[in-house]
């Protein structure tokens, strides 16, 4: 059995669909990441696998109802869905007091090991903390609870870069293994795309692309065309055109990587040259049929 | 594809036995935080004990000539000048308990949403209901045992100040011990705190939590004006006043409740009081029922609740 399934999920706030008919699989052992704009849809989606908001459709998370039994699945999920959750009263010894005092699966002395190679001081209150060690303190939170799923949203939002690094460095080298799962959404695409297993982008409610890193990588061609091959190129039928100082990048999708090579310098396009890609089609499309 | 699903089948079967706290420590340790989070629910108890003290301690020379006079106008007046003080200093602690417990209720529920940090509780396997009864706790428990051990600490300690300003104007001890029972005191001020500040009150704790719970703003609002709309509401509809005298008879006068220490016939009142006469009371049984809905609908609520 899959980790998550999600069949038609829907949820609507007043005026506004947030989700619009979201079919999901997560298996064990993947690293999932979801791109989408602003409003796309990808926090009610993390909020309904947590267990935060009802939704229609068929939900299963660890085989779970995540809305009904929240509580159970807190023992085998982990979140942290911005960095400014921990409550600013809470001194760090009383965060790890709690924790091992309500969590079963968490390990205090591997908390303590990775405050260890920080400069928070245990008796210090959240509100006396950076930005970057209150980061810093939940991760150390997050990795020594014996998670099977691990959900991420925004984890490293407003972190200057030596934080975001070291962010995704820990999860990688300290807390990744096989055995769990982490669904990850940001903006920051292009820090998260070594990490990745999957990949899937999410606009207006709705998954629009969904691939495994492998695949994208064999199926997405970036093309920089030199000027007389152009026209050549343009037969081949990219999905997207680009123009930066004076060249013409063009991104195909499952064209022979040989046929595109006689054209001009090929590469794997980033996750934000797709997206981008895709997202700008999608609005065509939508301004061609209203 | 096999192995991996016995070794999810292994995980599963483990799960209940190692992965579920206890119920009891996930209360104790959610009690825990609560009084991490809100110093107040000791703090002013504690206060309003020193200042009781120290009033006590710069009057003790006055109370001394006071029941000097009083020895001469009767057994009532002398007993009347030693233990007056005593029933003060428990009547402001159990006045201060009542607030911070109000206080509280009004915010557990939504101080929380106010500084996001409901999402960091949320990720831990407490459910709402563990959440919401265990900050019922407090107002039901933890001020009640606050302000009874702080009585009996302030209580001691004016003996202490007692004892020494009486030896120091050479009076008799026996004074002390005649016209003092401070364990009597003791015992109806657990009464007192359990019965009538805990129990008999709990539906309005519950309600408060509710609209804590509930609101966006001003949770203090939404706890009183629908209360006062309900009695408005009643007397130009019917022109009748059940309402209002159910919340008077349900705040001011559970069965038994003129015995507040501190008052002319406290003592009196305290040797009269029978126990049993609130467990008895259909009233009583009636709010805890009331109560225990409107912790289900708090907790029905949190779970729908988000940051604001």
């Amino acid at each position: 059995m899959a980790l998550i399934e999600a069949r038609g999920l829907h949820k609507t706030f007043k005026t506004t669909v947030a989700l619009d008919g979201i079919d999901l699989r997560v298996e064990q052992g993947r690293i999932l990441g979801i791109v989408g704009p602003n409003g796309a849809g990808k926090t009610t989606m993390l909020n309904a696998i947590l267990g935060l908001t009802p939704c229609e459709g068929q939900l299963t998370v660890l085989g779970l109802d995540p809305w009904s039994s929240r509580d159970q699945l807190m023992r085998d999920v982990c979140f942290i869905s911005d960095v400014a959750i921990l409550p600013r009263w809470l001194r760090v010894s009383q965060s790890l007091d709690f924790v091992a005092g309500v969590h079963s699966r968490f390990d205090r002395t591997k908390a303590e090991g990775f405050l260890a190679r920080t400069d928070i001081k245990r008796t210090s209150r959240v509100r006396d903390l950076s930005k970057g060690m209150v980061t810093q303190l939940q991760l150390a939170l997050v990795m020594a609870i014996d998670a099977r799923l691990l959900v991420l949203d925004e984890p490293t939002l407003g972190l200057d870069i030596v934080f975001r690094q070291q962010f995704y460095d820990s999860l990688l080298n300290d807390y990744f293994d096989r055995s769990r799962t982490i669904i990850v959404t940001t903006h920051q695409v292009e820090e998260i795309q070594h990490v990745l297993t999957d990949l899937m982008f999410i606009n207006r409610g709705r998954i629009v692309l969904e691939s495994s890193m492998e695949e994208f990588e064999s199926r997405y061609t970036e093309v920089q065309v030199l000027s007389e091959q152009l026209s050549a190129a343009r037969a081949l039928k990219p999905i997207f055109e680009r123009h930066t100082l004076g060249r013409s990048i063009l991104l195909f999708d499952g064209v022979d990587r040989e046929r595109l090579a006689v054209l001009g310098d090929i590469r794997t396009p980033s996750i934000a040259d797709l997206f981008v890609a895709v997202m700008t089609n999608q609005s065509r499309t939508q301004g061609a049929t209203q | 594809m096999s192995s991996t699903s016995t070794t999810m089948a292994g995980l599963d079967q483990q799960q209940p036995t190692h992965a579920v706290i206890s119920l009891r420590r996930a209360f104790y340790w959610s009690i825990r935080r609560e009084l991490w989070e809100h110093r107040s629910i000791y703090v002013a108890p504690l206060l309003v004990a020193a200042l009781t003290l120290t009033g006590f301690l710069i009057g003790s020379g006055y109370q001394i000539g006071k029941v000097r006079s009083a020895q001469s106008l009767g057994p009532m007046e002398l007993q009347a000048a030693i233990d007056r003080p005593y029933g003060l200093a428990a009547m402001f602690l159990m006045g201060i308990g009542f607030l911070v417990s109000i206080f509280y209720c009004v915010e557990a529920l939504h101080g929380e949403r106010r500084d996001r940090s409901i999402l960091f509780w949320k990720s831990l396997p407490l459910s709402d209901f563990t959440v919401v009864l265990s900050k019922m706790m407090i107002p039901l428990a933890v001020v009640p045992l606050i302000t009874v051990a702080l009585t009996i600490v302030a209580h001691l300690s004016m003996l202490l100040i007692n004892i020494a300003m009486m030896l120091i104007s050479g009076m008799s001890l026996s004074l002390l011990w005649s016209n003092l029972s401070l364990v009597r005191m003791w015992l109806m001020m657990v009464y007192h705190m359990f019965a009538l500040h805990g129990l008999w009150l709990a539906p309005a704790y519950s309600w408060m939590l509710l609209a804590s719970a509930w609101a966006r703003r001003a949770p203090f609002l939404w706890a009183v004006l629908p209360l006062i709309a309900v009695g408005v509401v009643e007397k130009i509809t019917f022109n009748t006043t059940h309402f209002r005298r159910w919340m008077l008879y349900r705040f001011g006068g559970a069965p038994g409740s003129d015995a507040y220490p501190g008052s002319d016939h406290a003592m009196h009142a305290w040797a009269n009081l029978n126990v049993g006469q609130i467990l008895l009371n259909p009233g009583l049984w009636s709010g805890l029922v009331v109560a225990a809905l409107l912790l289900f609908a708090a907790a029905r609520v949190r779970r729908s609740r988000g940051p604001i």
